[in-house]
Order: C-alpha cells, then structure tokens, then sequence
C-alpha cells in the first residue's frame, strides 16, 4: 500500500466514524460533531476528513428551533423506521416525474444510516389503480433494503376494489408487534356504494375517487368490519403496550370536502383510547401535519409526488404548517420521512423535505400541547 | 238605529262616486279624439343585424313606431330571431331548450315589469333589467364556469401530457389566489397575471404548450378559478 492509498483508507475510516456520529444526534450533540469536524479542519490545515461540513440553519427568534429543544434531555430512542408514501405512480411511458421521485425516496431510505428497522409504504402507490401502475410500484419498491410493510391508499383501491393490489403485496389489514411495540395497519379508505346504481366502469368509479374534491364523493371510513377486527385484534394486547396505528386517511375529522377525514373515526379512537402509548400514522394529506386527541397521537406523511395546500379549515391547532411549495421546483414540499419510536413506545416523527431542511415533530411537542421542542414556524405557509 | 250623521255621510259617498263616474267618462271620450290612427302613417324599411353580425333582417317600421311599446318591440323581436334561426339552424336546438329552462324557472309577466308598491313602502326607482335577465347572465356565467371545472380538473383539455390536471395540485382551485395578481413573479422575471401562471402550469408540470392570451380555454379556466374566489379581499401583489 503506498502513501496515497494510505491516505485515502484513513479518509474513508475516519469518515465512516464521523457518519456513525451523526446519526440520531440531538441539537447540541450535532454541535458538539461540527465543532469537532471544524477543529479537526482548523489544526491540521488539512482537507475535511468528510467531502461536507455539518450545517444547521436556526431561524431563531419567537417559536424558532433553539426554545426548548436543547434545553430538555433527550429521550432515549429503541428504533426507527422510515415510511415512503403517496407515491401515485403512472405507467412511466405517460410520466416520469413520479416516477423519478418514488425512486429518490427509495435512494433515500437505502441511504440511511443505520438502516431503519423496517420501512412502510403509506398508500396510494398508483394513481388510477391500473395493474400496470401497481407493478411498477411493485418494482420501484422491490429495491428498498430494510423490510418493507404495505399499505393501501384510494388510488390503489377502486379500479378492480383492491384485487391486484391484494395480488401483489397480501392482506390490507394486518397487525404484527415489533421490539415490544403493537402495530396495526388498516384500510381505511372503504366508502359506500355510489358507483352501481350510475353504471360507473372500472375507469370511471376510479377517477371519481382519484378527484380530491369531487363533490359527488362519499367519506371514508374504516368500517365496521374492520372495528371489529381491530377490537379483536387488540384485545389480546395489553393496554401497556406501545400502539402503532397505521392508516391511509387520517383517524379523525379535518376536512371532509377533501376527504381528509375518516367517518367513524371516534369509533375507532375509542377503541385505542384505553391503551397507554397511541400514535396514529397517516397517509393521503400530502402535508405536514400533527394532531392530539386525548392520548393518541397523530402524524401526517409526506407525498413523493406533489404536495396538498392545506384546507380551508379544520386545520389541528398543533400542526406546524410547512411552508408554501415552490411550484418551480419539482421536489418541493415532497419528501419521505423517519420516526423514532422511543423507549417509552412514544414517536418522534422526521419529516424529510426533499428541498427544504428537515423538521421534526417530537412527541414531547405534541405531549405538552406545544409548550416544548416548538419546530421553527413556516415564513409563507398561506395557500 | 242610523243616526242623522250617518245618513248624511252615506249620502256625501253616494254623490262623489257619480261625480267621479262621469268625469272619467267625459275625460276617456276627449282623449280617444287623438290617437294617432287617424293621422297618415308612413312606413319605413329597414335593414337590421341581430348580435351575431351576420344574420340580416328586414324590418317594416311604422312612423308611429313607439319603442317603449311591448307589443310592437316583440313583434319585431321575433322577426329578428327568425332571421336568426335560419342562418343558425345548428343552435337553434340549444336556444330553445335554454329559452325553455329560463321561462319554465322564471316566466315574464306584466305584473313583474310593473309591480305596484305596497302603500307602505317607500317608492323605488324604475330598475332597467328584470330578474329574468339576471337569470339570463347568471346561465351564461355558469357555462363558463362549469367549462373552466371541466378543464381543470381534465389532465388532457388543457393539452397536458402526463397526466397531470390542475386540481390534483389545487383542490377546489386552493393555492391559486387569483386575488393577489397581478404580481411580480420572480420565477418568471416579470409582472404576471393569473393567466401567466396558468399558462405557466400548462407548460411545465403538465407539459402542454401554452395558450395564446384570448384562448376560450385559457379564458374559461381563469373564470372557473375566479368565480371560486369571488368575495376575497383584494391583496394585488402579495408574492
């Protein structure tokens, strides 16, 4: 091995070292790993051991990221999963863009380091639910590195009612515990009959339900069905246990021209209510966007796709609102995301913003009613 | 039992309905003396467009002609339609079925064009168009409008290529707030109007080709997002 070699092994080791360093690190430990890097750079006048300099923007000021956050001590982490979600893919000859971006998502989530302990799909990996859609997902899909976990969305639903998508990926409602947390995944996107009696075609009944603000549609709901699955399911858990809840719609009502509500919703609350540790993950609102009600909590996930303006109203009061997407950026207001479960089986959501800095939604933020770990506020969040 | 007063009352009624009875009838006989029949009435012929500019219609127009008069006007009205059918006899099965719908909602009477006021209330001025004509524009509105819904929420009406329609960014036109332009937009480098941006969105993220400024499509668009934000405050500029 000559000189160069030597050096150049030496930089992928230390390098390596310092990547295993910034992962999960709290605010001050990031500070703390920069500081280093920067030292390291200033004594030795030599390269950086790393091809970037760790950079932190702080808005400051009222609700800026400095409040609480460094002031608290950390919460201890168990793992992470990442989710990809809202992908509504086109066969690639008719669009690529989304193509492109489900595959970004997936580059990311293969990027991470440590791998996530498993990744979950959010629904609506087609637009119009064609086979050929679904397949392609399949395969977009099929690259992801860490074990993946399906769930189904509207657009993958109501061309053939679920019959290819069950083909291709299993059961829509399912649960399995993981590291001593209980998680279920639900199809929550079940609306009534209103394709028969009109003789809407396969095409025609999916497009209605793809038209976010068709004013024909119908809400969604989990179903009685499937409550009493739930109640089933959950029965044998004990109400100490950790609950994770994944569904497409969000579990509650914010608004119903958009479908961004589930109709039996209390329904279902009360049925995760008794549990100690409840958080709800959602697909379907494009958005950042978090809820508390009573002791579940609510996250809403990114889409790869493009990103929803927020309703008129029925926003929840704890959401901190992402700002308004640059319509000449693609990727804007797009992103994947990660979620730490803690020890405690509580949250902390990340939201990856593919062309902004990331945002996180701690669990403490949404358990204080937003007294501690505030996220820095949107500058322009008006749609 | 009637007492003196009444009966002088009664009597006092009775003679002033039969005083009034004839003045009337002496007045209506005076005034009958004049009518313009009597006189020589010349005609003249004249050559009318109807709105479309192309059908034409020739019209016999008395001297005595009174515009304000109802039945003449109709009269006259209907030879100009006429003329109009035939030159246009592909549309004149949609006139009907509109004319239909607006007389069936919403009939024109004498009453209505001369409705008395209660005694009570105060008199207002004469108003130069009935509720009928309102309706009339409100149809003609609602045609645009609804042609602008088709088009935003169809990925192919707009030229789009890749399946992309405006709703599946703009829900209920959301995000679009016609009500701040025109503005500078600094992605375009220029002051834009809503029909820039539009524009903009036909060309990139559905990947059409712009349309030109007077396009009835682009045009029908602008009204459909429009008509959602009718009653906002103007923000001209705001980013």
């Amino acid at each position: 091995m000559g000189p160069k070699e030597a050096q150049h092994q030496e930089y992928l080791t230390a390098r390596e070292s310092y990547l295993k360093q910034l992962t999960s690190l709290s605010r001050r430990g990031f500070l703390r790993v920069a500081g280093i890097a920067a030292a390291t750079v200033a004594a030795t006048g030599k390269i950086a051991a790393h091809s970037f300099q760790p950079i932190e923007f702080d808005f400051g000021g009222e609700g800026g990221a400095s409040g609480g956050a460094a002031a608290a001590p950390e919460a201890p982490k168990s793992f992470t999963i990442a989710y990809v979600s809202d992908s509504h893919l086109y066969e690639k000859k008719l669009n690529e863009r989304f193509v492109r971006a489900a595959i970004k998502a997936v580059a990311d989530v293969n990027a991470l380091d440590p791998q996530p302990d498993f990744v979950l799909f959010g629904g609506d990996l087609a637009q119009l639910g064609a086979p050929g859609e679904l397949a392609l997902g399949k395969q977009i899909l099929d690259e992801l590195k860490p074990k993946r976990y399906m769930m189904v969305g509207e657009h993958d639903w109501y061309f053939d009612m679920g019959e290819k998508w069950r083909e291709l990926f299993g059961k829509e409602t399912y649960s399995f515990d993981h590291k001593g947390v209980h998680f279920v995944v639900l199809q929550s996107v079940v609306v009534e009959d209103y394709w028969t009696k009109p003789n809407l075609t396969p095409l025609q009944r999916m497009q209605a339900m793809a038209q976010l603000d068709n004013p024909h549609g119908r809400p969604f709901t989990v179903g009685e069905a499937q409550r009493e699955w739930l109640k089933n399911d959950l029965a044998a858990v004990p109400k100490t246990t950790p609950l994770v809840v994944f569904s497409h719609s969000p579990l509650y009502k914010y608004y119903k021209a958009w479908n961004f509500w589930t109709d039996d919703a209390e329904q279902v609350q009360a049925l995760l209510a008794p549990f100690k540790t409840v958080t709800v993950i959602h697909g379907h609102t494009h958005q950042m966007l978090s809820n508390r009600i009573g002791n579940i909590s609510f996250h809403g996930m990114l889409s790869t796709a493009w990103p929803w303006p927020y309703a008129p109203h029925g926003l929840p009061k704890l959401t901190v609102q992402m700002n308004r997407a640059d319509p000449f950026d693609e990727f804007d207001g797009c992103g994947d995301g990660s979620m730490d479960v803690l020890k405690s089986g509580e949250v902390n959501a990340r939201y990856n913003l593919w062309s902004r800095n990331p945002v996180t939604i701690t669990a403490r933020y949404l358990d204080s009613g937003g007294k501690v770990d505030q996220p820095p506020l949107a500058v322009d969040s008006t749609y | 039992m009637q007492t003196n007063r009444e009966r002088k009352l009664l009597w006092g009624i009775l003679a002033s309905v039969l005083i009034s009875t004839v003045a009337m009838f002496l007045f209506s006989q005076r005034a009958s003396a004049g009518t313009p029949q009597d006189r020589t009435d010349r005609v003249q012929h004249v050559q009318v467009t109807p709105c479309d500019g192309v059908a034409n219609a020739g019209l016999d127009v008395p001297s005595s002609h009174d515009p304000n008069n109802r039945e003449q006007s109709l009269k006259m009205a209907r030879v100009i339609l006429a003329a109009w059918m035939e030159r246009n006899p592909q549309r004149v099965g949609s006139w009907r079925q509109e004319e239909a719908l607006a007389m069936a909602s919403h009939p024109v009477t004498g009453a209505e064009q001369q409705t008395i006021p209660a005694a009570s209330a105060p008199e207002k001025q004469p108003v130069k168009f009935t509720d009928r004509d309102k309706l009339i524009w409100n149809l003609e509105l609602k045609k645009m409008v609804d042609e602008g819904y088709r088009l935003f929420h169809s990925s192919t009406g707009l030229g789009g290529t890749i399946g992309i329609s405006c709703d599946m960014c703009h829900p209920d036109s959301s995000n679009t707030h016609p009500e701040t332009y025109p503005k500078f937009q600094v992605q375009l480098k220029k002051v834009a109007l809503l029909r820039d941006m539009i524009n903009w969105c036909i060309e990139n993220p559905e990947k059409g080709k712009p349309l030109p400024q007077d396009d009835e499509k682009l045009r029908a668009v602008e009204a459909y997002i429009l008509s959602q934000g009718k009653g906002r405050s103007l923000e001209v500029g705001k980013h």
